[in-house]
Formats: C-alpha cells, structure tokens, sequence
C-alpha cells in the first residue's frame, strides 16, 4: 500500500532531537567534502536527502554511524556525543540500523544467519531466541520462506529486504538509507520502497540518501538537498518539490523530473 | 509484428553434435591437421607406455629376499618391499612401529570423523585434533611416559617424519600467516611494520639456508651447555618460513573482500576481533584455499631439504636405502617409489581441497 498524505496518524513526530548535528566539517586529506552541516532530526521524523552525486549526502549519513570520521563540529545522537570513545560509538552503533547501496549481505551465511549473527555475538542471544527474532523480521519484510538460502541465490529486491530485516534484528530506533534502490533492477524498485513505506508507517526515524522522488513526496516530512558538501535547501516535501527556492535546487529537480 | 506462435517446442540437438561421436568430431578430427595432430599424439603416447608398463609391471619382480630375485630386467620391487620399513620409520627401533602406526591411526580416525556430517560435536573433536592429539602423538613418538621407551628425535625418520614435519608445519603455519596478514593489513604502524619485516625477511631468505642456520650457525649463539632438539629446530624454521607464505596468500584473499562486508559489520556493531572471525576471514580463506593448498603442498615437498641438516626424512631414507651395497644400482626403482608416495599426498591435498571448495560454495557473489 501506499500512503498519498504525510498527516497519517500513525507517523507521528515529536519535538525531541535523537540526531543533532552542530558545524560538522569533514575532509579527505585535502578535500573539503562536508562544510558546516547543521541538522536536527526529531523522533519519528522521515528525512530525505537528495543532491546530485559527490555532493556528500552519503558520507552524511555514514558520519552519524561512524563508518566516516567528522574533523569539526559534534554529532550528537539520543543524547551520546559522536568522538573517539568507542563505547560511544559501540552505544550510538546499537540505536543506528543501516542499509547500503549494494545490500553488504554476508554470502557465506544463510539469510536467517545474516539476521541472527550481531544478536547472537553483539547482543549475546542463545541461538534459539536469536533465530525466532530474525524469523520475525523476515516476515514483516515477506521472505520468511527464503531463510535458509544463501544471499546469492536471491533477487536484488529480496536481498535488500533481507538486508533491512537484518538491521531491524537489533531493534535500533534510528535507520539510516545510503541509496538502497539504486543498485536494484526497476521492477525491483517497489518491493523495496514498500517495505520502507511499512516501515515508516511504523514510526521508525528514518534518514534516506535517495533519488526516488516518489517516496521523497509520500513518506517524508522533510526533504534536504545538499551540493558541494553543504545542505543548500531544506523544506517540506509540498513546498520543496513545488517552490523550490535556491537556483541550483530548481536545476537539479530540472534534471530529474 | 508479433510472433503469433509464441512457445516454439525444444528440438532434440542433431546426433552428430552430442555423445560421443559429436565430442570426438569436434575435438580430434574437426580439420585435416587436426586429425593428423590425433594421429601423431597416439603414436607418442605409445611410444611412452609400452615401455614403461614393461618396466612396471610386465617385466619387474615382486616377491624374493634379496637382489637375487630381480632377473627379468624390468623394475625390482624386491628392493622396495625388503627396505620398505626403513623407508616408512626411519631408523625407528622396530619394536615401537606400533606407536607411530598408532599415533597416525588415530589421526586418521579422527580426520574421517571430521568429514563426516552425522558426527555431533565438530568443534571439540576439532579443537581436540589440534590441541590434544598432537600431545599424544608427541609421547607416543618419543615415549618415557607409561613405561614407553624413549626414542631420541634422531632417529625418527622416513615417512613418518615427513607426516611429523609437514603436518606441524601445516597446523601451524596457518594460524601465524592468519595473524601475520591481518597485522600487515592494521591500522597501526608498530604492528603493520613488524609483520612487514618479518613477512618479507623471511621470503627473502631460501628454505635451505633457514635450515642451515637453525642446525649449524643457532647453537653458536646460544650458550654454551645449551641443547636444542635438532628437530625441533628444523620445525621452528619451516614453520616461520612457511608462514610468511601464508601470510601473503592470506592477505591476497583479505584484499579481495569488498569494504562493503567491513562496514555492513560495522554498523551491526561487530567488533574488529568479532568482524575478522565472522565475518571477513571466513570469505577471505575460501575465496583463496587453492593457494592455501598450494603453499601446503610445497611445504610438504619442501620437508626434503632437512636432508642437508642430516634428519632422515623420506627421501633421505631412500636415497640411503639403494647406497646400501645389498642394493647398489636401483636408484631409479627408489626414486619412483618416492615419487609416488609424494606424489600420493599431494594429489590427495589438491582433490581435498577441490572438494572443500564445492562444499563451502554458496551462490554467487554478493
């Protein structure tokens, strides 16, 4: 199913920021790519971020789970500040789930093992209840039948699902997407974005790196377009998509509407 | 246009292009010279089994006591069969084959159960295997526990000091090359530069000069008085040597896993220790087992060069077996029993490892 307005009841959103992001600077070697990134992402709220490509919104999202390091600035997520701590960054990895592009499944181990390994080894789960916990999750994303196959023997589509249920096994209150349909053939797309959708119904916070605009204009409360390394417009998706503001906000959607 | 019968039925494919007449038609004789090419190959590979199934089997002696008994002119097997003993125990004292016959029926009891899929408890039996076993096998070969008589590491020899070399080189050698990749790959400049020197000191360096070194030129730098098993020298070197090897191989396969695997562990929360033994190293180590393989099966050839630091391994006990004046003259015989034997655990090692490879197989690429 598909939600046609953001008011849902169920997608509530409160004031309370879990990821608060203040002058957040970032470089490869010489190379600026973040520039004083400032956002504040409530409970419950669904942010898409668009921008063309090198324009940093991945390496964005990747900063707030740590697979990129930020020089300047703070990042601040349910109230643990981002830095060299590792146990700061073990907890904030707890409340984050991700999804790549390229799904990152684990091909030497069955889909339900690719669910159940961080619950047994980072949570410390007796196998059994790791396994129900997983099965769980492969039916909320509809492939409980695929459990004991191997990634590789799977649709892209159905890799990805597999890839969310995987990140949704460690019930993490924040979900981060680095363009998760991009690497899926087009009659994938839908299954994907579905299971998204539910998700969103459900009340998860979601970041999304994503260029279906589709999804942008149905499940986002806010959209964020970043170029070279900066958030140059963010808005509702209403008054982004129809007013949009700034130049080269109006040039990209140009391009890809 | 739209093709109005849309399900064409599947034709059975022309007799001449499948079995046995369509493979010999497009392999043997699919042009003139081709044909000729066929021709010529047959004749040569007459021309190199005729004899040598002569020389094997036609015309060579199997049974008898001594040179006497070899009167045919073909191979005398005669010799095999009377030093063979020598060539399996070395100068082991004859009353304790049965230890080592022991020592490796157990190994091989203990390596079928591990290939077998019923068997409850894999990874204590494993663990036992690497941990407890090679306990018993070191009493058992060098006895002075229970009443067993001790036999100094001089004397073993032959096959089964082959098996004691290679086996330990191989078990061990595995894990340190393991270590030694992962901290040639880490992000910290103490480790990374130590594994650096050590992986590429001891690639630089030959087997045989290793070998020198720990028999003639160790024992001059330690003090005086001290003693160090010859063997066990001979082992420490084979086993750092081999190791950088591994190490190398190991690290071809670690290069090879994209960095998505690294991150998707990441995110999950998985910690360098936990990712590398979940996550990486299992990919890492199958994507490269023929090279595994192959860095095994060179060592366990490599075992011959003990022979300048005068351990009796197989070779040596053959080479010494047809030097003896009973049995002067039939070096050849003794080198195609070597050859054989080694050729046997090799080839075994290499279908062992085709093998795991299908079994570990799941699916294509990510």
């Amino acid at each position: 199913m598909t939600p046609t307005d953001n008011s849902d009841a169920g997608m509530s959103v409160s004031d309370e920021a879990i990821i608060d992001i203040k002058g957040m600077h970032k470089w490869y070697g010489e190379f600026h790519v973040l520039k004083d990134i400032n956002l504040r992402v409530a409970k419950g709220e669904r942010i898409v971020v668009c921008g063309p490509s090198g324009s940093g919104k991945s390496t964005m999202i990747r900063c707030i789970n740590r697979l990129e390091e930020h020089q300047k600035g703070h990042i601040i997520v349910d109230g643990t500040e981002l830095n060299d701590d590792l146990k700061h960054i073990d907890r904030i990895r707890r409340e984050v789930g991700m999804v790549f592009q390229h799904f990152n499944l684990f091909p030497h181990l069955t889909v339900l093992e690719n669910c159940c390994l961080a619950l047994i080894w980072v949570r410390k789960m007796p196998r059994r209840e790791a396994e129900e916990i997983g099965m769980k999750y492969l039916e909320r994303v509809q492939i409980p039948e695929q459990a004991k196959k191997y990634p590789g023997q799977l649709s892209g589509g159905q890799q990805q699902r597999v890839a969310i249920a995987r990140s949704l096994c460690m019930s993490p209150s924040i979900m981060l997407f680095d363009e998760p349909t991009s690497a899926l053939d087009p009659e994938m797309i839908k299954e994907v974005l579905d299971t998204m959708i539910e998700l969103a119904e459900s009340g998860m916070t979601m970041l999304v790196v994503t260029h279906e605009m589709g999804f942008a204009k149905t499940v986002a409360n806010r959209v964020i377009f970043m170029d070279e390394g900066q958030i140059i417009e963010e808005n509702d998706p209403e008054t982004f998509f129809s007013y949009p503001e700034h130049d080269r906000t109006k040039l990209f959607l140009s391009q890809i509407m | 246009m739209i093709n109005q019968n849309s399900s064409l039925p599947d034709l059975p494919a022309p007799i001449t292009n499948v079995g046995v007449i369509g493979w010999l038609r497009s392999n043997l004789f699919s042009s003139l010279s081709n044909t000729l090419l066929t021709l010529l190959a047959i004749y040569i590979i007459y021309l190199v089994i005729v004899p040598t199934v002569n020389w094997v089997f036609l015309d060579s002696d199997w049974v008898g006591e001594s040179r006497d008994a070899c009167t045919s002119g073909g191979a005398c097997w005669v010799f095999i069969a009377a030093r063979f003993n020598l060539f399996m125990y070395g100068f082991y004292p004859e009353s304790g084959y049965w230890r080592i016959n022991l020592a490796f029926a157990i190994l091989v009891l203990l390596l079928v159960m591990l290939n077998i899929r019923q068997v409850p408890r894999k990874g204590w039996l494993a663990a036992f295997t690497l941990t407890g076993y090679p306990v018993i096998a070191f009493y058992l070969f060098s006895g002075g526990l229970f009443g067993l008589e001790t036999v100094e590491t001089s004397r073993w020899g032959g096959l089964s000091l082959t098996l004691v070399l290679s086996g330990v080189g191989i078990v061990a050698s595995l894990p340190i090359g393991i270590v030694l990749a992962l901290g040639r790959n880490s992000q910290m400049p103490i480790v990374k530069s130590a594994s650096i020197v050590f992986i590429e000191f001891w690639r630089g360096v030959p087997l045989i000069t290793v070998l020198f070194m720990s028999s003639v030129m160790l024992p001059l730098f330690l003090p005086e008085g001290t003693s160090f098993d010859k063997l066990l020298r001979a082992m420490i070197g084979i086993v750092l040597f081999e190791s950088a090897y591994m190490a190398e191989v190991v690290r071809g396969g670690l290069a090879a896993i994209p960095r998505g695997q690294y991150e998707a562990a990441k995110a999950l929360g998985l910690n360098y220790w936990k990712s590398m033994a979940l996550i990486i190293l299992p990919q890492a180590l199958k994507l490269v087992i023929p090279g595994i393989v192959n860095t095994f099966i060179a060592l366990f050839k490599d075992t011959t060069l003990v022979l300048i630091i005068g351990l009796f391994d197989l070779l040596t006990t053959v080479e010494a077996g047809f030097k003896d004046v009973h049995w002067l003259g039939y070096a050849l015989e003794g080198y195609v029993f070597a050859a054989l034997v080694y050729w046997i655990f090799c080839f075994s090692m290499s279908r062992y490892s085709q093998n795991l490879e299908r079994k570990l197989h799941t699916g294509h690429a990510r």
